[in-house]
């Protein structure tokens, strides 16, 4: 008898509590930096897209929904020539992230994307292209790798040296 | 056998290796750079070091290099040692010092030794801070690109391209701490094996270019073990396709075949399987639109066929399945053989003499180990071309032979080299014109194929006196054949290789005659011939009439109908005959995989699948029957041509092909039909092979993209594709293991994801696959009876206003299917005639003039290269390539006189 006093009791006192349900949508939830949501291509600090399409996103993904084919263009720069993320398999593990070598795709606080239509959750580039470098700002990966690009020519990268002479004969 | 002890463990390992190759056959990791299988150590690159210990007290031990270390009995060794590993460490890192933060743009990720070593090693983090060395890249033509901020300084590509293929425009510049890997200058390698330093580069410095313009990591290949189809030898290669394309094509290791490398021709000819001018559908010209779906184009097959009398014409670039199927399709006795003539009968030959020899017919690999090689009549660079790269390797066996007797391993390749020098042991080429190998030669000879064949004769005589002399030979070609014949006798293995791409008889039975005198003396001696296409010894093993006799039975009403496969006829047979040819046929039915002449004329084509979309059996030029297999799902209505002549044959209600299923069914039927393919069912597993109840995957267990990569035409995945031909699977589920040595689509070990991975796969280091090398020799050997050709040929004789066509090939340029790949493209002559300064200036012609001539009616005008190398009275022709149209050669031309161009000048009247 009296647990069941004591139950009503605190169930009772449960209606004075701090709410943990919050009125969605009307109310949007807090969401933290590094909250695992939709994933999206960032830029790099001059706007070129940071994508230089290795693949290792899609070898990552440990339900494969993620396809692209790497692509040049005339100065040597690499990007995705498409890109493919089959939302209605993602898992959200962001796996894809961690692999990214060149901070390029992002999982970002946002979870609105439900749809009636399966079909509607194959993002293509177009979808997720953010004109943004995301959490990591300042990070220009062509501006460590060794390859040149338009714009930036052997050895002018972070802590290169000029190019080597051949022909020179200095010791 | 001696026995090792490494980490304290004995193992029985064959004495004469290093370590390091007994290491790795043991299965031990044990990371390298600079070593390679196939070229030696030079101790170069410090990476394979390990601990040596005097004796079982011994705890201090000594590093030495594994690479350089013979392997000696109750030698002790520990990789494990702490040292060793932390050495191995410390090199990894200085080499690593100024490699590129690249690894996400570079071609080679995925497939790079670099990365398995440096994974290997356990260096995972770099605490080198400051700057970089870098370099300007350079332009190397139309197949490899270079990024030579990724060196690591191993060697390996000059080694390879200097040493082993003999190329001269690639080599080491600079000094110390920046030395340079590259050419004098920019431009195009041209070396016939460039692509092999792709695979040769354990980093990315050299990669492939084709692979670049749709790049894709090795991981995400679907990949399939195939056999090229680009020239006679059936080099073993890995074909690897990704949405729909196929991207790549990597060389697939055979102990008896190709070894570890393959040519330009094979690597980079892959492209006109992607072509836009491929046929995608069936195609009946009488409907509109033409393109017709599979069932609508049999269904009117079916209403044409059904009354009409059909002749088959088939092809050497054909499987055997397919062939045998139309064979059936057609009857035997209206089957021909979509070859020219000229071919037919050499090929013929070729595989006359390869039965009945007594010599040894040898696989191409052992071509290496012969210490004499006699060529007569090929250019081996242009027509067999991985076959010039084993000969090349020959010449060395002699000098090698010093190294022995100086007590130093055969692998210790710098100590080699430096007591060898350029010594060159017995080559001697008769060739029509220059040849790439001429510069390892002891005594070249550039004649007419009349003269060679009698050079041929004359040394055969001097072997053997059961082969007819000859008569009035010039003092100097006499001496020629005194000296090869001593050469060829005195050798343990001698080599006679000769082929059809001189056009001539009397050549090939030259070669066999004297491989024939020689084996009378010599157990060791070994022939090779090469034939033009991929499977023109298994069309030739099959038999069927001549391609002249299919044009009679249109011509004489004796048939209504032909079914052409996989054939373009206006490479094989004179223009105005095929085009009549086609004209009097009621139906002409042409299976093939591009839109060519041929099929422009046809009433109904059907698409037909590559070597890379169907499954099929082909025979090389030694006879062996190598499988190959579909690498990706056929897109649209691409099949098997087998397939299709299955499906026209139940549509005719055809009593023989009824039964028919698969690739299985056709093979099992083909060996029972025919003695001589008694065994083609041992060439591969059956499509019922299963290990652990699983087929074997075309897909590597990191394969990506599978629920994405379709999901833009429906987010529902469809069911994966099914093989009902091959134990292959088109997924990444199956078996992981290694499977059996013909089946293997692609090597890969955990640890070691580059090329490097073969080793695993090999009984011992650079040896057989295990269980065996793929493939099965339909030639039983030793032959039962041969006999002497006696038919010597007249001397060559020059022919006022007549010069004598001999054909000349390329290998870019020459071979029908690989001319479609841009890049082959790029590298492939325009077309001319050669002829030597001396008619140039009979005829008033200097090089670039056109010259005007005709034979057997038909006229030529091209323009005209000098070289020197041709005989007098000869022209040079170079066959099959673009803008030379067919003609039966060898023969003589009628020259037209060279107007002089005054006449043409409009005469000004003052």
């Amino acid at each position: 008898m009296f647990s069941i006093l004591r139950s009503m009791g605190l169930t009772f006192l449960h209606a004075f509590h701090k709410r943990d349900t919050i009125q969605y949508p009307e109310e949007k939830a807090k969401l933290f930096p590094r909250w695992r949501g939709r994933i999206v291509l960032t830029r790099d600090p001059d706007m070129g897209e940071r994508c230089v399409g290795c693949y290792l996103c899609a070898a990552a993904c440990p339900v494969d929904c993620i396809s692209l084919q790497a692509t040049e263009d005339e100065t040597g720069r690499r990007y995705p020539e498409f890109f493919r993320i089959n939302f209605s398999r993602c898992i959200f593990c962001g796996f894809c992230e961690e692999a990214c070598p060149t901070y390029a795709i992002q999982l970002i606080p946002d979870f609105e994307m439900a749809e009636y239509n399966r079909q509607n959750l194959v993002y293509e580039k177009k979808d997720l292209l953010i004109d943004s470098q995301g959490k990591y700002p300042g990070y220009n990966y062509y501006k460590v790798a060794g390859m040149a690009i338009g714009g930036k020519g052997k050895g002018e990268a972070i802590n290169e040296n000029p190019p080597v002479d051949v022909k020179s004969l200095i010791p | 056998m001696a026995t090792i002890y490494i980490d304290n463990v004995p193992y029985e390992v064959k004495p004469g290796k290093n370590l390091l190759e007994a290491c790795l056959t043991l299965g031990i990791n044990l990371p390298y750079f600079c070593w390679h299988p196939a070229m030696g150590s030079v101790g170069a690159c410090r990476q394979c070091a390990v601990k040596v210990f005097k004796d079982e007290d011994d705890t201090k031990g000594r590093l030495i290099m594994s690479c350089m270390e013979p392997v000696r009995d109750n030698i002790r060794l520990s990789v494990d040692e702490p040292e060793a590993k932390e050495f191995r460490e410390h090199v990894i890192e200085w080499l690593m010092t100024n490699h590129p933060h690249d690894c996400a743009v570079c071609d080679e990720g995925g497939s790079c030794h670099l990365q398995d070593m440096t994974v290997m090693t356990g260096h995972n983090y770099r605490r080198y801070e400051y700057k970089k060395r870098t370099y300007q890249n350079q332009y190397l033509g139309p197949f490899l690109n270079h990024e030579m901020n990724r060196c690591i300084q191993c060697y390996r590509c000059v080694r390879f391209y200097k040493d082993y293929a003999g190329g001269h425009d690639l080599d080491v510049f600079a000094a110390h701490n920046h030395v340079y890997f590259g050419r004098h200058e920019n431009g195009v390698l041209e070396n016939e094996f460039s692509g092999n330093l792709a695979e040769v580069c354990p980093t990315g410095v050299f990669t492939d270019k084709t692979l670049k313009q749709h790049y894709t990591r090795k991981w995400d290949l679907t990949m399939a073990p195939s056999v090229c189809q680009h020239c006679s030898l059936g080099c073993n290669i890995s074909a690897g396709e990704r949405y729909g394309s196929l991207r790549q094509i990597t060389s697939r290791y055979n102990g008896e075949v190709n070894g570890y490398f393959i040519c330009d021709r094979g690597r980079f000819g892959y492209e006109f399987v992607n072509s836009p001018a491929r046929i995608r559908k069936a195609l009946v010209r009488t409907h509109l639109p033409e393109a017709v779906t599979k069932d609508v184009a049999l269904q009117e097959i079916w209403g044409e066929l059904r009354q009409a009398r059909i002749i088959g014409i088939g092809s050497p670039r054909a499987s055997l399945e397919s062939n045998f199927a139309l064979k059936a399709l057609v009857g035997e006795e209206n089957f021909h053989v979509g070859e020219s003539e000229n071919d037919h009968d050499l090929v013929d030959l070729s595989l006359k003499i390869l039965q009945d020899t007594p010599a040894r017919v040898i696989s191409m690999r052992e071509a290496e180990s012969a210490d004499a090689v006699f060529i007569l009549g090929e250019d081996l660079t242009n027509t067999a071309p991985m076959l010039a790269l084993f000969v090349r390797q020959s010449v060395r066996q002699k000098p090698l032979e010093q190294v022995v007797q100086a007590s130093i391993p055969l692998w210790q390749d710098a100590a080699a080299r430096e007591l060898v020098q350029d010594q060159t042991g017995p080559l001697f080429i008769a060739s029509i014109a220059a040849t790439k190998l001429d510069e390892v030669a002891t005594a070249i000879c550039h004649a007419s194929p009349d003269a060679i064949a009698r050079l041929g004769f004359s040394v055969a005589s001097l072997i053997s006196q059961q082969s007819p002399a000859v008569l009035h030979l010039l003092e100097e070609e006499q001496a020629m054949a005194h000296q090869i014949s001593q050469a060829l006798l005195a050798a343990k293995k001698p080599l006679i290789i000769s082929g059809c791409s001189s056009g001539s008889e009397a050549v090939l039975k030259a070669a066999a005659n004297i491989a024939a005198a020689l084996a009378e003396k010599n157990g060791g001696t070994g022939i090779m011939l090469t034939v033009p296409e991929c499977n023109s010894l298994g069309l030739a093993m099959l038999g069927g009439h001549k391609l002249e006799s299919a044009f009679e039975a249109i011509q004489n009403n004796y048939a209504d109908a032909v079914i052409i496969l996989e054939n373009n006829l206006y490479r094989v047979a004179d223009k105005s005959v095929v085009e009549n040819f086609l004209a009097k046929a009621k139906q002409v039915i042409v299976l093939d995989h591009l839109h060519q002449a041929t099929t422009d004329k046809a009433t109904i084509v059907l698409p037909a699948g590559t070597f890379a979309e169907a499954d099929g059996t082909l025979v090389n030029n030694e006879g062996r029957a190598q499988r190959f297999y579909q690498v990706y799902p056929n897109p649209e209505d691409i099949q098997e041509s087998w397939r299709w002549l299955i499906q026209i044959g139940k549509a005719l209600r055809n009593p023989s092909l009824t039964n028919w299923e698969n690739l299985d069914d056709i093979t099992a039927a083909l060996a029972e039909a025919d003695q001589q393919f008694k065994g083609l069912e041992a060439v591969a597993p059956p499509a019922g092979f299963r290990i652990a109840g699983q087929k074997i995957p075309r897909e590597s267990h990191r394969y990506s993209g599978r629920t994405a990569m379709l999901a833009n035409h429906n987010v529902s995945e469809p069911k994966p594709p099914e093989d009902p031909d091959a134990p292959l699977s088109f997924t990444m589920e199956g078996y992981r293991g290694q499977p059996p040595s013909s089946i293997i689509p692609f090597f890969w070990s955990p640890g070691w994801n580059s090329m490097q991975s073969v080793h695993k796969y090999q009984e011992e280091v650079g040896g057989h696959l295990r269980h065996g090398d793929p493939g099965v020799r339909l030639i039983n050997q030793p032959g039962a009876s041969f006999h002497y050709y006696a038919e010597v040929p007249e001397d060559f004789k020059p022919l006022h206003h007549h010069l004598f066509l001999v054909p000349l090939y390329h290998i870019f340029g020459s071979e029908e299917l690989s001319i479609i790949s841009p890049g082959i493209a790029e590298r492939a002559p325009d077309p001319y005639v050669a002829i030597c300064t001396e008619d140039a200036r009979a005829f008033q012609l200097e090089a670039g003039k056109v010259l005007e001539f005709a034979v057997n009616k038909q006229i030529f005008r091209l323009p005209v290269k000098i070289n020197d190398d041709i005989t007098k009275g000869t022209a040079g022709l170079p066959l099959g390539l673009p803008g030379v149209p067919y003609e039966e050669i060898p023969a003589w031309a009628q020259i037209f006189k060279q107007e002089t161009t005054w006449k043409h000048q409009p005469q000004i009247i003052s």
